[in-house]
Formats: structure tokens, sequence, C-alpha cells
């Protein structure tokens, strides 16, 4: 049965062709290895092009008091202090020379006066730290990583007369499952040509998940059809572990208006460069849910708040430049007390304060996209505004220096979306695309590297094979079975209104109940027509890991008894200290989902001294607040011996 | 349905074609499907797979008009299905939904769009400045601006559909890499640290350049609004042609420089690529020419004229022998006859007033 399916050797498999993916490849090919890119749709078309805002990356070209430290910090803040402290760490001193890398790859960013890097405000960075390019970021990134593979490539005709011969791009084709030999090390991926149907084997000792994320589980989401968590279940499948699925960031600002493009994202730069918000009443609301712990950085009036977006030294920033929880919490509130829009947002507003010819130049895809999707005027009208469900926090856990997934597999690597701990609870505007640079690098290059360690290849068993074969020929070949549209529907019903941004004990278990119903029901789904480019096929094969990756999010939601960050639960409305120095994991036991809670990794003394005092109390608990008094206090005596 | 006193405004039912089949073959088929207020057609198909049509094969992605992945044509016009709403037709309009047509069939409203990517490929990367370090580079918004008008492309290849050259031309695929990467290589011309300068010329010579007769379909169709022929082809075709044939280094030497022609004529023939020289919308006479510039109103965008491509033995590339009619295409455009009639030119008298 297997002789029929088309197999490939590589030394390196990427999957996913967004930002993460792309850079991870270059590295590996970079490194000498025979690499391939899997890419479920078109080359270039990943969800990426969607990040508007920029990359964050402590240059210091527009405030020379930036630096890596402070973007750090910020970081660790944004992510309630449960992110892991060495990603984040590695994040903020790597970013910089991979933004820079990009322009060698001829990217061309905005600038600055002095013809440096132009970097934006963005919620939650102290300084003006966002590399972009309009509001277009995420697509140049793409195409100046696309346009570096395709120059390696012509490096390679050159060398070997053939484009392919070292680095290949596999355009709509989905990977299935992952192939592991007996000694549970990664041999090989399964997966089918999206144009064709036909299966498709890939040889290779080592693995990168770069799929992205979770998001079209939900009913609102900014996510493309691509986002079905497959990266999250392969690792499961494999016997990688996830952490943090209960983190799910909601943007504050979608579109909710008109229906057909609801969920599309409105980039937090509208609020950066001077959009308010404001609910039916016309009142600025935002100034109303400013949380204790962000009292000291935010404006309390309307004029100190105007007056930041020209003088940033001397004024405290506007509360729309909150977090982004905080803000679509504040929107929720809004809406739930009767003081949202027709559509059930808010209006925000950024024709008060730019002149039109100011706006279409910085923030020329929105105004174009209002104009074209909503024929909405954002240069003399308010939008209309809503949480969407945007970005997923947990991922596959991995070693923060390698990338390497943690749990029972070898030679699986893990970066971007998909992978869990850099962000915490909660993820910065602006982190994910430096995210994807720094740890895709990272990945690439330890994928590499692990290669160079193996002795023999590890072997694809031929009953793997068959196993996955069969299993991807299901739904085809059942017979009067459910629709997957429709299943898929209901999914994103009961993650929407069980699972969303506000969770109770009860819905939750609810949400449990139904998605096990779901899961029992995808085993009975059934697609028409044949394998040749056939989207009901293709969703019924998705299924299996949204449902998967559900069941993730919900129990680790059940179980954390607090709000934090991309999590909120209405029994639970405060953030505890105890639960900060935890980490829920996902694993699979059969086709179970399993959780357990593990210490979040300690913040090195060096790394804790950034943060004030004042600052850590509110996040730490009483003994870990001690054990830094403990560290000031000898610091200080040291000083004074000297 | 439909006529009850709901608060929202409910669904109509309307009439959509869409092309159903594969590379052997298919037909337009007949669908009733529901459209509510504010959708676009995209929408509509997703209705259409989750109810009357799942194996309906068409891509998309962002649905924001930012990943360029729906293209179709609609009622004949290639745009994004994203980008379309469905306010824009009349209640009762048929909305007949094909695909691509440039673009060999895979199935129902998906083409095998890999001509594209092998245009990519084949078109010289950015050359990095040896000299500067990461972190080095310094350029002014001023100047990068130009490039970044070419870096918003979407890759939705609508230009690449549209453009006449290559739609219903298969054997003009191999040597026309069309305004995608024309926009491609005036990227990097304006870049202002690409290292090599010869974008213009490579464009000419190996991307087909000349086989451009200007009619704008491509900037008419680009969902992101970029002045394609404007900015890019237009300035790049009137350099190339400036370079190797300005008018009046071309008079001077007929008038004054008789002897030394040959000379000139051996240096033309060594010259890289694309020497031929152009008799294309120009008598020649010197007397009529002179004349006819001082009464031509040069700030009009009118087309410089230039010579085809042609290979590295001086030859015209082979696509030209298979053109459907003799010689090559007029880079003016096939409408267009010379001379023009004086109503056709864009020109007014200073001193006559009508």
């Amino acid at each position: 049965m297997t002789t029929r399916i088309e197999r490939h050797h590589y030394d390196v498999v990427v999957i996913g062709a967004g930002g993460a993916g792309l850079r991870a490849a270059i590295e590996a090919r970079l490194a000498g290895k025979r690499t391939a890119i899997i890419s479920k749709s078109l080359f270039g078309k990943a969800h990426t092009v969607m990040a508007e805002g920029g990359a964050a990356a402590a240059m210091g070209n527009v405030n020379p008091r930036d630096n890596w430290q402070v973007h750090f910090r910020d970081t660790m803040r944004g992510g309630k202090f449960l992110n892991n402290y060495r990603m984040a760490e590695l994040h903020a001193k790597e970013a910089p020379q991979r933004i820079w890398e990009l322009e060698t790859y001829g990217a061309l960013f905005d600038r600055t006066k002095d013809g440096k890097i132009s970097q934006r405000n963005f919620g939650g960075h102290e300084y003006p730290r966002l590399a972009h390019v309009g509001d277009r970021t995420g697509l140049e990134l793409i195409r100046t990583l696309q346009q570096k593979i395709v120059s390696l490539q012509q490096e390679d005709k050159k060398e070997h007369g053939d484009y392919e011969a070292r680095i290949k791009v596999f355009a709509e084709t989905t990977i299935t499952d992952l192939l592991l030999d007996s000694d549970r090390r990664i041999a090989g991926a399964f997966g089918y040509y999206r144009e064709s149907g036909e299966f498709v084997l890939f040889e290779a000792p080592a693995v990168v998940l770069a799929t992205g994320g979770v998001g079209r589980s939900y009913k609102v989401t900014s996510n493309s059809w691509e986002y079905t968590g497959d990266g999250h279940a392969l690792a499961l499948r494999a016997g990688a572990t996830l952490i943090n699925m209960e983190f799910l960031q909601f943007h504050p600002t979608g579109m909710v208006w008109p229906p057909s493009v609801k969920g599309i994202l409105v980039t937090e730069s509208v609020r950066g460069d001077g959009g308010v918000l404001r609910n039916s009443e016309g009142r600025r609301f935002m100034f109303d849910y400013v949380p204790d712990v962000f009292r000291k950085q935010y404006a309390e009036t309307e004029e100190e708040a105007d007056r930041w977006y020209t003088d940033p030294d001397n004024n405290r920033r506007p509360p729309e430049l909150l977090p982004r929880d905080e803000v679509a919490r504040a929107i929720n509130a809004e809406v739930k007390a009767g003081r949202g829009s027709p559509a059930g947002g808010v209006y925000l507003d950024v024709s008060t304060r730019l002149s039109p010819e100011e706006i279409k130049r910085r923030l020329p895809s929105m105004y174009h996209q209002f104009k074209e999707l909503a024929d909405v005027d954002i240069t003399k009208q308010p939008m209309e505004v809503g949480p969407t469900c945007h970005y997923v926090m947990g991922g596959v856990e991995v070693d923060p220096d390698t990338t390497a997934a943690v749990g029972n597999v070898q030679g699986l690597f893990a970066a971007g979306e998909v992978s869990g701990g850099m962000h915490g609870s909660n993820r910065l505007g602006g982190n994910s695309l430096s995210d994807l640079l720094v740890f895709g690098k990272r990945a690439g290059e330890h994928a590499a590297a692990y290669v160079d360690t193996l002795g023999t290849r590890p072997k694809v068993s031929t009953a793997d094979v068959e196993a996955a074969v069969e299993q991807a020929l299901a739904p085809l070949e059942r017979k009067g079975g459910e629709s997957p549209y429709r299943l898929q529907q209901d999914l994103q019903t009961v993650m929407g209104d069980l699972v969303g941004i506000i969770r109770r004990k009860s819905e939750l278990e609810e949400a449990l109940v139904r998605l096990a119903e779901l899961r029992d029901r995808a085993n009975r789904v059934s697609v028409a027509g044949g394998r040749r480019y056939n989207p009901g096929w293709h969703l019924a094969l998705d299924l299996r890991n949204m449902l998967i990756v559900s069941e993730c999010t919900a129990r680790a939601a059940l179980e954390r008894e607090e709000s934090r960050g991309g999590h909120t639960r209405e029994d639970f409305p405060t953030m505890s200290p105890k639960w900060r120095t935890v980490n829920l994991v996902c694993s699979l036991d059969g086709d179970k989902v399993r959780l357990e809670h593990k210490p979040l990794p300690k913040m090195p003394p060096e790394l804790m001294k950034l943060f004030d005092r004042a600052e850590l109390a509110k996040y730490l608990t009483d003994e870990e607040l001690a054990e830094f008094d403990a560290l000031t206090a000898e610091a200080h005596a040291e000083e004074a011996a000297k | 349905m439909g006529n009850q006193d709901a608060p929202v405004k409910t669904g109509t039912t309307r009439h959509f074609r869409i092309w159903r089949g594969d590379e052997s073959g298919g037909e337009l088929v007949d669908y009733q499907v529901e459209v509510n207020e504010g959708e676009v057609v995209l929408d509509v198909i997703h209705r259409l797979q989750a109810t009357q049509a799942p194996d309906l094969a068409c891509r998309w992605n962002c649905k924001a008009g930012k990943c360029g992945s729906c293209s179709m044509e609609i009622n004949g016009m290639p745009r994004l299905g994203c980008m379309t709403r469905m306010s824009t037709f009349d209640d009762n309009e048929t909305v007949t939904i094909t695909p691509l047509r440039t673009f060999p069939i895979i199935r129902d409203l998906v083409t095998d769009v890999s001509f594209n990517y092998e245009k990519a490929r084949e078109t010289p990367a950015f050359a990095p400045p040896p000299d500067l370090a990461p972190g080095e580079y310094r350029m002014q918004q001023v100047d990068v601006e130009r490039s970044q008008e070419f870096r918003k492309c979407i890759e939705c290849f609508l230009c690449q559909n549209t453009c006449h050259v290559i739609r219903d031309h298969e054997e003009n695929k191999p040597a026309f890499s069309g305004p995608r990467f024309f926009i491609r290589a005036a990227e990097l011309d304006m870049h202002p640290l690409d290292t090599r300068n010869d974008r213009k010329e490579y464009a000419q010579a190996s991307q087909g350049l000349g086989y451009c007769n200007i009619t704008k379909c491509c900037t008419e169709v680009c969902p992101e609004g970029i002045k394609i022929t404007d900015n890019a082809i237009i300035p790049m075709k009137e350099r190339v042609v400036d370079r190797r044939y300005d008018p009046l280094v071309w008079l001077g030497s007929k008038i004054f420089r008789r002897g030394q022609r040959e000379a000139e004529q051996t240096a033309r023939e060594s010259a890289p690529v694309g020497t031929a020289h152009s008799h294309a919308g120009a008598s020649h006479e010197p007397g009529a020419e002179a004349e006819a510039e001082r009464g031509v109103h040069w700030g009009r965008q009118v087309p410089q004229p230039q010579a085809p491509a042609v290979d590295s033995r001086g030859r015209l590339p082979i696509s030209e022998f298979t053109f459907d009619r003799p010689a090559a295409p007029s880079p003016f455009g096939e409408d267009v006859t010379f001379p023009m009639p004086p109503k056709d030119l864009n020109y007014a008298h200073p001193e006559q007033k009508d």
C-alpha cells in the first residue's frame, strides 16, 4: 500500500510557512541542511501577513533609553509574570539583531529622520519600540523571508543547477501525522497535497512545528481557516506536552460591522496613533478601567492623555494603550452594561485627532480595509469594534534555548504561536513578529544541530504510514454521516459561548461534556466528493485537531482558579500569587487529555533585580518576596562593604 | 420567512452561477443562495460550501483583502472574493463566478498559479551592499516610499491574470514575467541600497517588459491600488529607452556624424541586450521629427517607442514568430494606428483658441 505514496527525504522538515517557519527554514538551510517547507496554503499567504502593528525590538532608534532590560520587563509585566523568563530574556536580547538582519534580506521599514528604522508606540511597551511598515508589517516580513528563500534557491541553482537542491516549498500541503521510530525519535511526517488529494511522506529526522494558532475553533476570530491547531495536536499525538492552553488573547478591537468581516482586526496602532474609545453615550470609558497595577503609568484625565501624544516624557500615557486583555475586558463590560453600539461593540475614533491625510499615511491599509469592506471612512467617522479571538499564548512546551519540544519525543522543535511560554498569560502587541524571528531562527539552528548528532536515521514504520492513510481516508469512505461544516459550527459555538473571554466553572464543565459529544460525532463525519481539492474533506481532517486542542483549553481553563491575562474567571476575578508559580501542562494518554501542574521556572536574581519591589509585590507570593528582600539586602551589604 | 417584522433585515435569495469542473472540462452551475446585508461574495461561497456544495473548491485565507488568495472572476472582472461587496450588485442581478482564466484549472475556482512562483524565482534577488553590517543601513523615508508602494503587493495575481500578453497567449508565458514581476524589478531598481544597477535592463531583456503595451489593465484590477503602469512599467521603459534610443542623439548622429555611424553600429551590436533599433511610431524624416518634437506636449503619458527584446544572439525570441500577426506587437497597443488623427493628440496649441 505504502509503495504508491510519494516519498521525500529531507534533513529538516518545517511545518508551516509563516514567519517562524520561513525563518527556521532559512536557518536550517544556512546550516547546510536539506530543508522542506510545508505550507498549508500558497507560499506567502500565511497568517503572518495579517500582523499590522509591527515587530518589537529594543533598538533604541526613537528613544535611546530603550534597551533589552526594559523590553524584558515590559514582556514579563504584560504576561503577568507567568512567562518563561528565559524565553522573554532571549527574545528581548535577540530581537534587534533579527530585525536588522531582515534589512539585509531586502526589507524596507519606515525610517526615522536620521535614516534608521522608525519605531512606534504600542500597548504595554514603555518606549516606542515597534519596527513597522505603515500598518502592513506582517506582509513585509513574509515577503522579505519569502524573497530570502528565493535568493537562497538562486544560490543553490548556481551551485547545483537546481533551485530546489537544498530548500523546497511544498505549497498547499497539509501534514496529518508525525511518525516516530521505536525510540520515540521523529522519523517523518505524513500528509496530503490539497490540490490532488494524493498522499506524501517526508522522511526526516527533525521536524520544526510552526503552524500558528487555534482561533478557528471560535465563532468570532481574526484567524484564517488555517488556524486549526494542527501543530498543537501533532505535538500532543507525538508525545510532547502543551502549556498555558487556558490563555487565549482576545484582541480588543475587531470589526463588528458589517457581519461579513466580523472578527477582523483593527490594529492597535490606531490607538497608539491617537484613536480613542467611546461608548454609546460618548464617554471615553477607558479611564474607568485602569487596574491598580497600572495606575502609576497611565493618565487620569483626558487632558493629560492628550498631551502624551506630543510630549510622552512629561505625561502619562492614555488608558487606551493598556495591555490588550484590559482593553478587551473593558469593552466587554461596557457592552454588557448596555452602553455598546448597535452591532454589539464600542466606537473607536481616530478622525477627531488626526487629519485625513495623516490617517491615510499612517494607517493606509486600515483606511483601505474599512473603505472597501465596510464602506466606512475612518477619516470622517468612528469604527465599531469589539473583542475577537486573536492569539493563543499556550502551545508546545519547549526548551527555551533550543526550542526542542519537552515530553516523550526527540527531534521535534516548535517556534512562533504554536510554542508556549514566551508570552505568559498575555502577549504584548508587536512581540509576536519578533518572537517568530527570534525563535524561528533558534528552531532552525537547533534542528540542524540535532540532525548532526544522529548516528543513524530513524526509520518510518510501514504500519504507521498505513494507519495514517486509513485515518485520512476515513471521512471519505464513510457514507451518510454528518457534515464537517455543521460540526465546526457547533464547535465554534461551544468555544465562543462557554470557553470565551469571560469564563465560569459551570460553563466550562458543560463545555467539556459538549466537547466529548463533538469528538464522538467527529468519528462519524462523512464528506461528499473526491480527494481532489475538496475543502469538506480538508475540514473533516482539521476537525480532529481542533477538537483535541479545544479540550486542552477547556480543561486548563477549568483548572486555573484565578484571572490572569488571557484567562478571566468570573468566579475567581483576581490574580492569585499562588497560581503564578504554576504551569498547567497537557499531554495525551491514549486519546485522553491529561492535565498536570508543573512549577514555573524560577527567575534568576540578576533578572529579578530589574523590577522594583512595589511591582513584584503585586505578583509574587510572600515567600518569593522574602527571597527577593534577602537578595536586595545582600546587595546593599555588599555595596556597603565596598 | 423574510417577511416577518424582524428588527434585523433578513437575507434575500440570489442567483449565482459558478463554474464547476476540472482540467478535463466543466460548466456553469446554477445556485439559489441566501445573501444577507453587509456580505461579500466570499461569504456566499462559504454558505454554499456549508449547505449545497460542500466540495466546492475555492482558495481563501484572511478574508480581509490582505493575503490575495481568493482571486476569481466575478461577472468577468478579475477581483478578490472577499473585497466584492454584494451591495455592489443589483438585487436581481445574477452573479457569475469563474476561475482565473490565465492559469490552468485545478478544480472549480482553484487554478494552478505556479507560473507566478516560477517567475518570482527567476527574478534576481535583492543584492545587499557588502560593506554594510546589519544595523548599519541608513535610508531616508522619502527614498524607501517609492519601493514601499510596490511592496504593498499581496500577490493576488489579478494583474497577471488580466494581462493580455499572457491571457489566452500561452505561448508568451516563457518570455514574459508579467506586471507582478515588473513591479518587483522596479522595487529593487528604486531600493536605495540595492547594489545591482541593471534591473531595468534585466526587465527588458529577460522579463519581457517590451511585450507590455501599456493598456493599464493591471493597474485597473490591482486591489492594493498600486500604480503598476504609471509608477513601475512606464518609468522603466522610458529609462531603458533613454539609454538605448534617445531620439535627439540619434538625430545628431544622423545629421552630423554620418562617417561615424558604422563604428557606432558595431558598438551597438556588442552591447549586451536588446539593442535592436526601433522604427515604431517615428517617421525618421529629420525635418518632420524636429517639427513633431516642438509641437508635442512631452509631459503627457504616451509610451515611448522601444525595441523588442532580443536574445544573446541578437535575434528576436522565438515567441515573436508564434505571435498571431506579423512582426512584433506594437508598443503603443494594437488599437493605435499612425499617423494618429490630430483630435486624438493630447495637445493644444498655446496660441490657438477653439
